[in-house]
């Protein structure tokens, strides 16, 4: 099942792009449309672009299912691990004590319209991040699984 | 983190233990299995431990109020939002500390079994992952003050759920009984947030309180009403939507059965939770029809489950039919109780008496049951078979599964001193005054459980030794404990009910009938 050399390379030009905006999406999940589940999404799209345009043999040596395994216990713990940073620090589970507070994302937001500054909102980048890690790495793994039970015909 | 702070943050530990066992397990199952084992252990004995002890303070301190992200624990109203609850918050009164009890003791007897029952298996990381997703489901749905909340964690539960009864892939069987469940579950859900969508267009609402304070019983409202009690009466079992249950439960694993049951009681709990505390008390709110409709479900559910369960060949399948039938007891006595609601005096007389007896069965369902389902896995453990007419002379080998297995048949037969006789008898005798017709029902259906498990018995542990199991040996100790834990609670249950009554049950028929305290708990007196 192995398309043109055309295809295979178009993707593999088009491959770097789509992780690029999807890391883009996920980053900006608290100023722009989407965040940490589009962006992971996006990026998986990354993943099903290689996998349409090579066999799966290829693929799963490129992108290995460990990894992305991996990429699904990590992200979920993170977003966990945010929500409980707040109890250790006396907040309530999932508090944002992160906004405002000075430091990492900690900016407060400016009235009125402006272009927006990355470095506001507190925990809800960093659960974007998490949500983001997380999906990727499952949407993948289901693309892959999906694509290891397709027979080849000979 | 002290012990105070812990005791404050109890109803949020309630979700974030489990999520963090079940999140870690597939990174520390990939160490090694004995690593993953005791973290397995840990978390669930961890996880019960929180469930007594937030079950504990609602029943010693009253309703227990956790708003999540806001500044301070107890913040229900902040200052600048106009008097609504704008965050999620969990509101667990005494009929949720029930529930929470149900599944603290059911979830840690069943995975201490299965850490046995399962480790020939493979895939146990995802097992264990899901098992505790299942877990966070069930507490969430119990413990959750907010509609929109309650729908997730609806979603986490049949979502984990499906993927484990699927777990074993059985020549494919098991994995269509897992699609079958997921399919119901979805369309269910799905019927589910349709309500929620016609309730917060009309109100703006999410809270349950608050939903419940706002209600004007229009045209949208009833047919959300519709929307939501169909599906929550699916989802527990009840004829005649009940034809999910006999698949899902006899392919599923044994320890994962026990689980579902407490998981169609959650829905259960939401069922009587938007029944009396969202709807109840409307003044347009005909009692006596929606009184009906469960008590109706309850009859239809207990004679049709036992019914099918007297031919059936597979044991799991025949108990997974009483299962449905003994559901049936507890939609008629909460129904009874429903059907007096707004009739003060015949209320006092006999409506909570059959609404306790209905909600104890619950527990005593859950115990029982669980334990049940338990020896059924013990069995099939052993022999590799659940045909009743291959099965036969286990007592020889299997002396304590043959106990146990006694224990919690003449526990669903409702026979003393068993819990099932301490629950049933009270709805008989509540009922009996309602309508002496559905309480002559309801003994008939337990003199044919009794007819039933009699014939199962007989035909797993009664006979001679057979050739073909005599490598049977009894279960291993870990197998042993899961269902001695679960038959101690039901011989506790059965032998001093009035002191489980006093201090768990009659707290619960209360909060689930005082709609008023339910919603002032959250918005004050109003």
């Amino acid at each position: 099942m192995k398309m043109t050399k055309i295809v295979r390379s178009t993707a593999d030009i088009f491959y770097p792009f789509c992780l690029i905006f999807g890391f883009y999406v996920v980053a900006h999940g608290h100023l722009t449309p989407g965040g940490g589940f589009q962006g992971g999404a996006v990026i998986a799209t990354g993943a099903a672009l290689l996998i349409v345009a090579r066999a799966y043999e290829d693929i799963s040596q490129r992108i290995r299912k460990n990894a992305l395994k991996l990429c699904e216990s990590i992200g979920l713990f993170m977003f966990l691990a945010a929500g409980l940073s707040g109890l250790f620090l006396g907040h309530p589970f999932f508090a944002n004590w992160l906004a405002q507070a000075g430091s990492i994302f900690g900016q407060p937001v400016a009235w009125g319209p402006n272009p927006g500054d990355l470095n506001t909102a507190g925990l809800l980048p960093l659960m974007n991040i998490a949500v983001g890690i997380e999906v990727l790495g499952g949407l993948s793994i289901i693309l892959l699984y999906m694509i290891s039970g397709v027979k080849e015909k000979e | 983190m002290t012990i105070s702070s812990i005791a404050q943050h109890l109803p949020a530990l309630l979700i974030a233990v489990p999520l963090l066992t079940a999140f870690l397990t597939p990174l520390i199952g990939g160490v090694n299995r004995t690593l993953r084992m005791l973290w397995v252990a840990l978390g669930i004995s961890a996880t019960s431990a929180i469930g007594l002890a937030l079950a504990w303070k609602v029943f010693t301190t009253g309703t227990v109020l956790y708003v999540f992200g806001a500044a301070a624990v107890g913040q229900v109203l902040p200052m600048d939002s106009g008097g609504i609850p704008i965050r999620i918050i969990f509101e667990v009164d005494a009929f949720s500390a029930l529930m929470i009890v149900i599944a603290s003791i059911s979830a840690f007897a069943i995975t201490m079994y299965s850490l046995v029952s399962e480790s020939e298996c493979s895939g146990q990381d995802g097992f264990y992952a899901l098992l505790f997703l299942l877990v966070v489901g069930i507490m969430g749905m119990v413990a959750t003050g907010d509609l929109f909340n309650f729908f997730v964690f609806l979603e986490i539960s049949s979502l984990a759920g499906a993927a484990l009864v699927a777990y074993r892939v059985d020549k494919g069987v098991a994995v269509e009984a897992g699609l079958k469940y997921a399919l119901l579950s979805t369309l269910g859900a799905l019927c589910v947030l349709i309500a929620i969508g016609l309730l917060f267009a009309q109100y703006n609402a999410l809270n349950l309180a608050t939903l419940a304070s706002r209600l004007q019983f229009t045209t949208l409202d009833k047919i959300a009403l519709a929307l939501l009690i169909v599906p929550l009466a699916m989802k527990c079992g009840a004829v005649p939507m009940h034809f999910w249950t006999p698949d899902t439960y006899a392919t599923a694993p044994s320890s994962i059965t026990a689980l579902l049951v407490v998981s169609s009681q959650a829905s259960l709990y939401g069922l009587f939770r938007v029944l009396f505390s969202l709807y109840g008390h409307l003044v347009q709110f005909n009692y006596a029809t929606f009184g009906w409709f469960v008590i109706i479900l309850g009859v239809l559910s207990m004679f049709v489950g036992v019914t099918m369960a007297i031919p059936q060949k597979d044991v799991k399948r025949l108990m997974a039919y009483h299962a449905v039938s003994q559901t049936g007891y507890m939609l008629l006595g909460v129904g009874v109780g429903l059907a007096v609601l707004g009739n003060r005096s015949a209320l006092n007389a006999y409506g909570l008496t059959a609404m306790a007896g209905g909600i104890f069965h619950i527990i005593n369902h859950a115990m029982y049951k669980g334990l049940l389902f338990l020896t059924a896995g013990a069995i099939f453990y052993r022999t590799g078979t659940r045909n009743l007419n291959k099965l036969g002379g286990l007592g020889h080998t299997m002396p304590w599964t043959m106990v146990f297995f006694m224990i919690g048949a003449l526990a669903i037969a409702g026979i003393p001193p068993f819990n099932g006789f301490a629950s049933k008898l009270m709805i008989y005798e509540s009922v009996f005054r309602f309508s002496p017709f559905l309480s002559i029902v309801a003994m008939v259906v337990s003199i044919l459980t009794l007819a039933s498990f009699v014939k199962v018995f007989h035909s797993i542990f009664m006979g001679p030794r057979r050739e073909e199991f005599a490598a049977a040996r009894e279960v291993p100790a870990a197998m042993i404990f899961g269902m001695a834990l679960l038959a101690v609670v039901v011989m506790l249950f059965g032998l001093f009910p009035q002191t489980f009554i006093d201090g768990m049950i009659t707290p619960a028929v209360t909060a689930l009938v005082d709609r008023g305290a339910y919603i002032s708990a959250i918005l004050g007196g109003h």
